[in-house]
């Protein structure tokens, strides 16, 4: 397999395993968590490397797991004391927990190769050059396998878990009734936050992987109403997402994680501006359509009030009836225009009347708001 | 001490603890908002946010003057937070997950606009990836007058502005039907942080810089319940992480500045938490085990004026097991009973004769009588 | 007087610093009644419910179901919270949320089954939810929603159910659909304890009720515990305890 095809496959398998678990941080708000994660698992690197001196001993992965899940437990117990808002509570324990990486790093490993930059940003450009040989066998970038097998875990967690993480996340309350132990089923969620996040940092580094948890996930949330559905988009998208990014990295020869960021941006802001239900196009769009359609509405029970009345000539006059009616004299014009297109009124002697299907139509109109309203 | 002769002696720690005392003093201000707007992650995402603006900026005009460069990165901060409150607002995605995607896309960009940045033949290029992680040892005395001067403005606009960001602090619909548009004092809000954000860049760097934002204000506000207060003891407690912690990292080998004044002012946190009057978790379980323990004792003293009331002497004494017991909540009897006894008699409602046989005093009775829960009907 | 209670509570007492909001209550709820917790704001009566369902931790006191803890009665135990606990735009829908309720049932790991779901859609019918089941939960109205939570706690099947306010907000046709929902669940023998804040319906809709401010001042039978006098004692003052030095 070309260096490519391999990267572009990693990716993907990273995008998707991180959008797993992210449909459920995403919806349980604790997006920002991913964040501190990221970086705060330096710190279980740093500790660990210290006491094994291997950079290549499993010990590592397990460390920073574990120093993940520590920070989300600090960041709840001090929350819990109801001193410190949760979000505020993240704001104080990351900083913190990296300030200690950080003076590990410089007090003891000024010799070490431990460098911050890619430690934090990753570079997929030589995850391929990472091989995994087994028996003198290459079998393929050693990610592909390490991400895969995280993923592999995070479908079937959520696979098996999926009506505990659906009601945990949605009422805890009941699931605690019900005796679902949220907490349990929190941290088991955060452990694979955790697991996920160390897997793939390597490989694309922390913010990436944030762009994984959240993007994706969001940009379904926009698409489907859900859940189960939330997930597949969210992967699809998340590896459409790489794919897309890895194709601009090559073209412009840039950062590939950078890229696929971005191209998690742009997915997510086409979606935001376009989604057939939830977009902003689609929102503005009804919101003008009730608009026009309750103002004609209205213009039109007007007409009926007072159709032959004395002065319905003034009331409904063509060029009177904006006085009544207080609107803007080209919007009135626009929505005057249209009921006569539609048929629904005509004008006879400088006065607007109603057709007969425009009768027919006003008084059901207003028979079906007037009854919305009954108790 | 010897750090402190370090510090009157030597000129450059002098210039960067100066320099991280002010920034303190900004950021523990306007974090003050921040926090209590429920923002705090907001400072985190303009730090990361301001990379491309940096990398932007650097491009438009290929010379590395931290003055552009600032600008850039003021740019992007506010776009960032423009396009986190356009995704909160006009759509069911909630403002965390808002702050997660702005944050992780403008990075990306960030780090893509970097690495065409390196690719071009320009010398100046060079150590533009430091702006991210903060070098507080370079911070040269100009920088100190940039945080000086950027800070005055932002503190003197957060005086002008006191009585509006207050109320949209605290209610921004009713600051709106007061007529004090919630959107601009918010805007004007982004804006300052932002420019915080900015100059506290270069001192500690991105990462860290989010501490500085929220921590002084958090630790404040367990000390006060008054807004005033609480912003002046954030800047007190800003500017004293900046200096302890550019002392300590001046005084120990290999010791970074930034971690160092993040450390401090966690340490600053720690202790307001636990101690500070009245909110402090200290303070809070000696008042919850004293409340429990008055309640218990009044059960008990009910119960001996039942078998007060209710008997031919009043001072009659009772045994021990004929007192109703304190019962966990599974319903067994828990072993407290004798300690409480104890208590009242010291404190002159019971009093305990040949054994361990109570009854009730006159003091004892008073007290159950003029009980407004206790006393019987 | 009836020898068997379906809950028992001893000794209840909670406090939030030093001020208690219950005060050794005692109850006792005979089985297959319909009972409301009357009092006025602050009395303690949502604060009851929650320190029966291990929701608060009270300073002491014991509550006991079918002569059992809360622990081992989770599955016979139905809760109806006041409406805001939860997030709205969860992408779910009503019969989604009232197959929730089988959750309890169906235990961990294993997945619902169609019996589970024709339960649901049942109870869904029973409080006139049935054309909205695949409808997304936020976009349902207030007395709507309650219904949804209605539903749900019907389909967990249990013994006794608690509901904390179900019709405070709601529009008419919620109130009926409450209202037969309660009688249906007496007719089947099930044991409903309701916290309700309208003093005007209590003898209409219930059989007993219990006057709460931070003690019990009454419980039992409407027609015996529900008089003018008792209602003035109840509603009189809200008096907090204070160690007088």
């Amino acid at each position: 397999m070309s260096p490519q095809l391999e990267i572009q496959l990693i990716a993907v398998i990273v995008a998707v395993a991180c959008s797993i678990p992210g449909v459920f941080l995403v919806l349980r708000k604790m997006a920002m968590m991913t964040d501190a994660i990221t970086h705060t698992i330096l710190l279980g690197i740093v500790v660990v490397f210290f006491i094994v001196e291997d950079l290549n001993s499993p010990f590592l992965i397990i460390g920073a797991t574990l120093v993940g899940v520590l920070t989300v437990y600090l960041v709840e117990i001090l929350n819990k004391t109801d001193l410190v808002a949760e979000d505020s509570a993240i704001g104080i324990v990351f900083p913190l927990l990296f300030s200690i990486a950080i003076i590990i790093i410089s007090k003891y490993a000024g010799s070490v190769h431990l460098d911050t930059d890619s430690v934090l940003l990753g570079e997929l450009a030589f995850a391929p050059f990472d091989r995994l040989i087994i028996n003198g066998l290459d079998i393929g970038a050693k990610s592909i396998y390490s991400m895969g097998i995280i993923l592999i875990i995070n479908a079937l967690f959520v696979g098996f878990f999926f009506k505990e993480l659906k009601i945990a996340t949605f009422d805890s309350g009941l699931a605690a009734a019900l005796g679902f132990a949220p907490t349990l089923i929190h941290y088991g969620l955060m452990t694979s936050v955790s697991i996920t996040a160390v897997g793939a940092f390597q490989a694309v580094g922390s913010i990436l992987v944030i762009a994984f948890m959240v993007g994706p996930p969001i940009t379904a949330y926009l698409l489907t109403d859900d859940l189960k559905n939330m997930l597949f988009i969210s992967s699809g998208v998340g590896a459409l997402n790489a794919i897309l990014g890895y194709q601009f990295a090559a073209l412009v020869d840039v950062s590939i994680a950078g890229s696929m960021a971005l191209a998690t941006g742009l997915t997510f802001t086409l979606v935001f501006v376009f989604a057939p239900e939830r977009g902003i196009v689609t929102v503005l769009r009804r919101r003008k359509l009730q608009t026009v359609d309750f103002a004609a509405k209205s213009l039109l029970f007007h007409i009926l009030n007072h159709e032959g009345d004395e002065n319905e000539w003034l009331e409904n006059g063509v060029d009177t009836i904006y006085n009544h009616l207080n609107w803007k004299r080209d919007f009135l014009d626009d929505i005057v225009a249209k009921l006569k297109r539609e048929k629904i009124i005509v004008e006879k002697e400088n006065i607007l009347k109603l057709t007969e299907e425009g009768r027919k139509y006003t008084i059901s109109s207003y028979e079906d708001i007037v009854s919305s309203f009954k108790i | 001490m010897e750090a402190l002769k370090i510090f009157f002696s030597d000129y450059t720690i002098q210039i960067v603890s100066m320099g991280s005392a002010l920034l303190g003093i900004v950021s523990g201000v306007i974090g003050s908002f921040a926090v209590l707007r429920k923002q705090s992650l907001l400072g985190d995402v303009i730090s990361h946010a301001a990379l491309p603006g940096i990398a932007l900026a650097f491009l438009l005009v290929q010379i590395k003057d931290t003055n552009i460069l600032l600008i850039g990165a003021l740019i992007a901060g506010l776009l960032a937070t423009g396009a986190v409150r356009v995704i909160d607002k006009y759509s069911r995605i909630k403002f965390d997950s808002a702050l997660g995607l702005v944050l992780s896309v403008f990075f990306g960009g960030g780090l893509v606009l970097l690495t065409y940045i390196q690719k071009i033949p320009n010398a100046n290029q060079a150590g533009l990836d430091k702006f991210i992680f903060g070098q507080a040892s370079t911070l040269l005395k100009k920088d100190v007058y940039t945080v000086l001067i950027v800070g005055a403005i932002i503190i003197f606009m957060v005086l002008l502005f006191w009585k509006e960001l207050k109320i949209v602090s605290f209610d921004p619909e009713f600051s709106d039907s007061l007529g004090i548009s919630s959107k601009k004092v918010s805007f004007i809000i982004s804006g300052l942080i932002v420019a915080s954000i900015i100059i506290g860049l270069q001192t500690v760097g991105v990462i860290l810089m989010s501490a500085m934002l929220v921590a002084p204000g958090v630790a404040a506000r367990q000390w006060t319940d008054k807004l005033s207060i609480m912003v002046l003891l954030a800047s007190v407690f800003g500017a004293i992480s900046g200096l302890v912690g550019t002392i300590i990292s001046s005084s120990i080998q290999s010791m970074p500045t930034g971690p160092s004044i993040v450390i401090v002012v966690s340490v600053i946190v720690l202790i307001s938490i636990s101690f500070a009057p009245n909110r402090g978790l200290v303070w809070r379980q000696i008042r919850e085990m004293d409340s429990a323990k008055q309640i218990n004792e009044d059960k008990v003293l009910k119960s001996l004026y039942e078998l007060a009331i209710n008997h031919k002497d009043p001072y009659h004494s009772h045994p021990i097991s004929v007192i109703k017991p304190i019962k966990t909540k599974g319903g067994k009897k828990t072993k407290q009973l004798e300690s409480i006894l104890l208590a009242l008699k010291k404190d002159g409602y019971v009093e305990v004769e040949g054994g361990n046989n109570w009854f009730i005093t006159r003091d004892g009775l008073d007290y159950i009588n003029n009980h407004p829960i206790l006393k019987e009907e | 007087m009836e020898e068997n209670y379906i809950i028992e509570v001893e000794d209840m007492t909670v406090a939030y610093q030093v001020k208690p909001v219950l005060w050794d209550v005692d109850l006792r709820v005979p089985k297959g009644i319909l009972m409301a917790i009357v009092g006025p704001n602050g009395a303690g009566k949502s604060t009851l419910i929650k320190a029966m369902l291990d929701l608060i931790k009270p300073i002491s006191g014991s509550v006991l179901f079918n002569g059992e803890t809360y622990e081992k009665q989770r599955k016979n135990i139905g809760y109806v919270p006041q409406r805001g606990s939860v997030d709205w735009d969860f992408p779910t829908t009503v019969l989604d949320v009232v197959m929730m309720g089988r959750y309890g049932h169906i235990g961990w790991l294993k997945r619902t089954s169609k019996e589970d779901k024709e339960l649901a859609m049942e109870a869904i019918t029973k409080v006139g939810m049935e054309e909205f089941a695949k409808r997304q939960i936020s976009q349902l109205s207030g007395g709507q929603q309650q219904r949804v939570f209605l539903a749900r706690a019907l389909v967990q099947d249990a013994e006794i159910y608690f509901m904390d306010e179900p019709f405070q907000g709601v529009d008419a046709k919620t109130e009926r659909a409450v209202i037969e929902i309660l009688k249906d669940l007496r007719s089947r023998g099930k044991t409903v304890v309701v916290v309700h804040h309208d003093l005007q319906t209590v003898p209409e809709y219930f059989d007993w009720v219990t006057l709460l401010n931070t003690q019990v001042i009454e419980s039992g039978p409407i027609e015996t515990v529900f008089t003018e006098e008792n209602l003035k004692k109840t509603y009189r003052s809200t008096g907090k305890v204070l160690r007088s030095e």
